[in-house]
């Protein structure tokens, strides 16, 4: 019964496209980032441009069914947020944009994601050129055993950069794009495990920003962290998602509400509701969501 | 009731048995290191020497002259039995072993006299202590020291004992120069020789044209001339050092009255512990405790030091070191990262966990069987066909016994490298290939340095098993007396080929093939702990690496 449904929501939503228009013309794009951030009355999908479109998603482990059939789209420079109860299946949905189902032996897909007009499951796809262009960043933090500087020049090094002035010029601006350059410019040569936890997430953050990424997946960034960090997290999710696009899992419907433009809430590998985060909050359509919202299960 | 019940839940009865296993344990190591180090240190302390007067149970009077090493008292017949004659209202005994060194007059070093008939020891300040190359100790009483047949200095003269000194430096620093030149420059005559040898047999060998053969015998005889004219004119220097070194002889008298005529050629050390201060013979325990750590043995292992013995155990454990790491490590990253986990996988898993429980002695069976005969046979005829009969590396040599301690090894740090592989938080890899590192990039990258400390805690305990191990050398390439080092001065500086001293192996020897059991047995104790402080040096310089390399990635396992 819900599977109809989900098929339903976002088959208003995205698949009415014909072929995945993934490119539109430009001026919805400056309508959209003219508006101020945090002002979302006149948001609605139909206007954004598509950066992912998920096509008929069916994603198993082994004999269980862990997704089924996802249809939705991932709007460009915008932040979506993934809802729903633990196991409902936002995480490994989340994986997927990146591949990261790839490092589990039992997993399968069917359907297609197509980003920017090519699905990223196709057999030609290079796994390590698409995860250079979709960062991905962790629940916990997960520094490298190196410094401060080394993590956020990590991912360049690995495309071979080694001149030291791109490097510099490259681990400044991440840095500073993700809010922690002016806690650790004095210390970059020291071990990122001095940091504190919510440094070390600002500190993956930066390495994740650092090789450039089109989307960048957070996957419940937050979820091990103090309240100040969390805050500091989501004030620099809102800067960098004038440059990026962005993914959250969260299980706080709080900082989805505060950070997302879009919300999709699942339950149990179902993709439920997805819409515009204000209607979602206050004008669920659905009684899954409404139920889940206010707290009655989940 | 109530309280034992109460006090045996509250848990402290296990809290006192548990740390009365930590006690005894303590209590065990101490004790162990304690007895050895008791046993083995004192040998060094140059204590007094006595002149005991004594009458014998048919009246001869006799004197000695000895250190005395041990007492003990024993029931009168196991001293009748021994064939002692005791009177018969005598129950208990006391009987002493005296060293009474002058081996090569009297022919024994030791032996045991009954208190009964002793008269009290007299410690004479005269009585002289003369350590020999051979033949063991001396001791006696000065007469006089002679020159090319004429006394210079007699001991009532006060320059007697500076005369003396003098005299035995000078004799230590000529048989230095010998050592230096027959090691150093007759050596390399004898390894060029040899070379020249080789390269005639090569010829043989090769059948090479005959205008080549001619030539090539001629450049050899010639190269051969200049070596033997090089050699004689060593020859004749070596042998005026000789005959300087036979120029001084000092005259003893010994505890029976004989006077010998000791060459001070043979001299290595001469004291008076009767006539030293405590400070002058913690001076003397020091130097006597350095030359056991720093010089070649004497006289079948029983006097003299250790040195190509702890030479050849660091040596051996080092290029055990640099085979078992890489081999292990790469094997363990294979099998942890790569290998698809399954049925075979698990089989060798289990066989390698295994081979850590074969008994070594089995795997000195395989390495001489198969590394000795087998691959150094073949290395032989394949490069070193000119020596042959004579095997180069088809006879157990430092290489192999390496190698076998290194099979031995290899399962440990197989085992502790998974487990550091293991313990790398999966959210390190995942943020790497999310990156878009490859699979190797992540691996070189962040895993390995990562899991470097759980490698190093493998190579310990490889470290601390194999300097210990003994019975597979016996049959690899460990010796009694290995003739040189297995690294020195000549090409190619380290000679993988040598055979090598062990210090496990040397306790063996020393314990039970020497010739001198009293004699022998201090040794014994002595090497033990130096075999069992140079293990925990070894182990202590790895754990401070471990430590240092734990720091660097502090946190990143938790």
């Amino acid at each position: 019964m819900t599977g109809e449904q989900t098929t339903n929501v976002t088959g208003d939503l995205a698949t009415n496209q014909p072929e995945a228009p993934t490119r539109r013309e430009r001026p919805v794009v400056s309508a959209a980032s003219a508006r101020k951030i945090g002002e979302r009355d006149t948001m609605s999908l139909s206007d954004e441009v598509a950066k992912i479109q998920v096509n008929h998603l069916d994603l198993f482990y082994g004999a269980d069914q862990a997704l089924k059939d996802i249809n939705l789209m991932i709007p460009e420079k915008r932040v979506t947020a993934f809802i729903g109860p633990s196991g409902c299946g936002k995480s490994t949905l989340l994986r997927c944009f990146n591949r990261m189902n790839d490092l589990v032996d039992i997993c399968r897909i069917k359907g297609e994601i197509v980003m920017d007009g090519k699905n990223i499951y196709d057999r030609d796809v290079d796994v390590a050129d698409l995860r250079r262009s979709v960062g991905m960043v962790f629940q916990k933090p997960n520094p490298f055993p190196k410094t401060i500087y080394e993590n956020v020049a990590y991912g360049l090094r690995l495309q071979g950069v080694t001149s030291r002035r791109v490097l510099d010029e490259a681990v400044e601006k991440s840095l500073r794009a993700a809010a922690l350059w002016d806690e650790v410019k004095d210390r970059l040569q020291d071990n990122a495990f001095g940091m504190s936890g919510g440094q070390q997430q600002r500190l993956v953050i930066a390495r994740a920003i650092a090789i450039e990424p089109e989307v960048i997946l957070l996957d419940e960034p937050a979820s091990a962290l103090d309240p100040i960090s969390t805050l500091k997290i989501e004030e620099l999710i809102n800067e960098l998602k004038q440059d990026y696009t962005i993914i959250i899992v969260t299980h706080n419907m709080q900082q989805a509400a505060r950070v997302s433009d879009y919300t999709a809430f699942m339950y149990m590998g179902n993709l439920v509701e997805y819409g515009d985060t204000d209607s979602m909050f206050t004008n669920p359509k659905k009684k899954q969501t409404e139920d889940y919202i206010t707290g009655r299960y989940g | 009731m109530g309280y034992t019940r109460q006090w045996f839940k509250s848990g402290t009865p296990w809290i006192w048995l548990n740390g009365g296993a930590v006690a005894f344990s303590m209590i065990m190591v101490a004790g162990l290191i304690g007895l050895i180090a008791v046993r083995g240190f004192g040998h060094f302390w140059p204590s007094d020497v006595a002149l005991i007067n004594l009458t014998n149970a048919s009246g001869e009077r006799s004197t000695l002259i000895g250190q005395l090493v041990r007492s003990q008292t024993v029931p009168a017949a196991v001293a009748r039995d021994s064939g002692e004659t005791v009177p018969d209202d005598i129950e208990l005994v006391t009987r002493h072993l005296i060293k009474l060194g002058n081996r090569d007059q009297t022919g024994r070093d030791f032996a045991w006299y009954l208190e009964l008939g002793m008269e009290p020891w007299q410690y004479p300040r005269d009585i002289m202590v003369v350590e020999r190359r051979e033949w063991g100790n001396f001791y006696g009483q000065p007469l006089a020291l002679l020159r090319e047949g004429t006394v210079v200095a007699t001991p009532d003269a006060a320059n007697f004992m500076t005369e003396l000194q003098a005299a035995v430096t000078r004799s230590i620093e000529l048989h230095e120069e010998i050592r230096r030149l027959e090691r150093g420059a007759v050596g390399r005559i004898n390894a060029r020789l040899e070379r020249l040898r080789l390269d005639g047999r090569r010829l043989e060998l090769d059948e090479p044209p005959a205008d080549v053969k001619a030539a090539e015998l001629g450049r050899i005889a010639a190269a051969r001339a200049t070596l033997d004219d090089e050699y004689a004119v060593l020859r004749q220097e070596l042998d005026v050092i000789y005959a300087s070194t036979r120029r001084d002889t000092l005259q003893m008298r010994m505890a029976d009255g004989n006077e010998v005529n000791i060459s001070l050629a043979a001299i290595m050390r001469i004291t008076e512990p009767n006539a030293m201060s405590v400070f002058g013979k913690s001076a003397q325990y020091v130097e006597r405790l350095w030359e056991f750590l720093t010089d070649d043995p004497r006289e079948a292992n029983t006097e003299g030091g250790i040195f190509p013995a702890i030479f050849g155990t660091v040596t051996m454990v080092m290029v055990m070191s640099i085979i078992v790491t890489p081999f292990g490590i790469l094997a363990a990253i294979y099998l942890r990262e790569y290998a698809k986990q399954g049925t075979m996988t698990r089989i060798i898993r289990i066989s390698v966990y295994n081979l850590a429980g074969v008994p070594s002695i089995v795997y000195g069976v395989f390495g001489l069987g198969f590394f000795v005969y087998y691959l150094g046979g073949s290395l032989d005829q394949l490069f070193y066909e000119a020596a042959l009969p004579t095997p180069t590396f088809g006879t157990p040599g430092l290489f192999w016994a390496s190698l076998t301690l290194a099979l031995l090894t290899l399962p440990i740090v197989i085992v502790s490298t998974e487990e550091g592989l293991a313990r790398i938080p999966s959210t390190i890899r995942q943020g790497s290939l999310a990156l878009g590192a490859t699979k190797s990039e992540t691996l070189w990258k962040v895993v390995v340095p990562l899991a470097t400390p759980a490698m190093m805690t493998g190579l310990i305990l490889a470290i601390a098993r194999a300097a210990g191990e003994v019975a597979p050398l016996m049959l690899v390439g460990v010796v009694k007396l290995a003739p040189a080092l297995p690294i020195d001065a000549t090409f190619p500086f380290l000679h993988l080929d040598r055979k090598i001293m062990h210090l496990g192996f040397h306790i063996y020897d020393v314990g039970f093939q020497s010739p001198n059991v009293e004699a022998a047995r201090p040794l014994v104790y002595a090497t033990a702990l130096i075999l069992v402080i140079l293990i925990m040096v070894l182990n202590l310089a790895a754990i401070s690496i471990r430590n240092h390399l734990r720091e660097r990635y502090r946190s990143a396992g938790e």
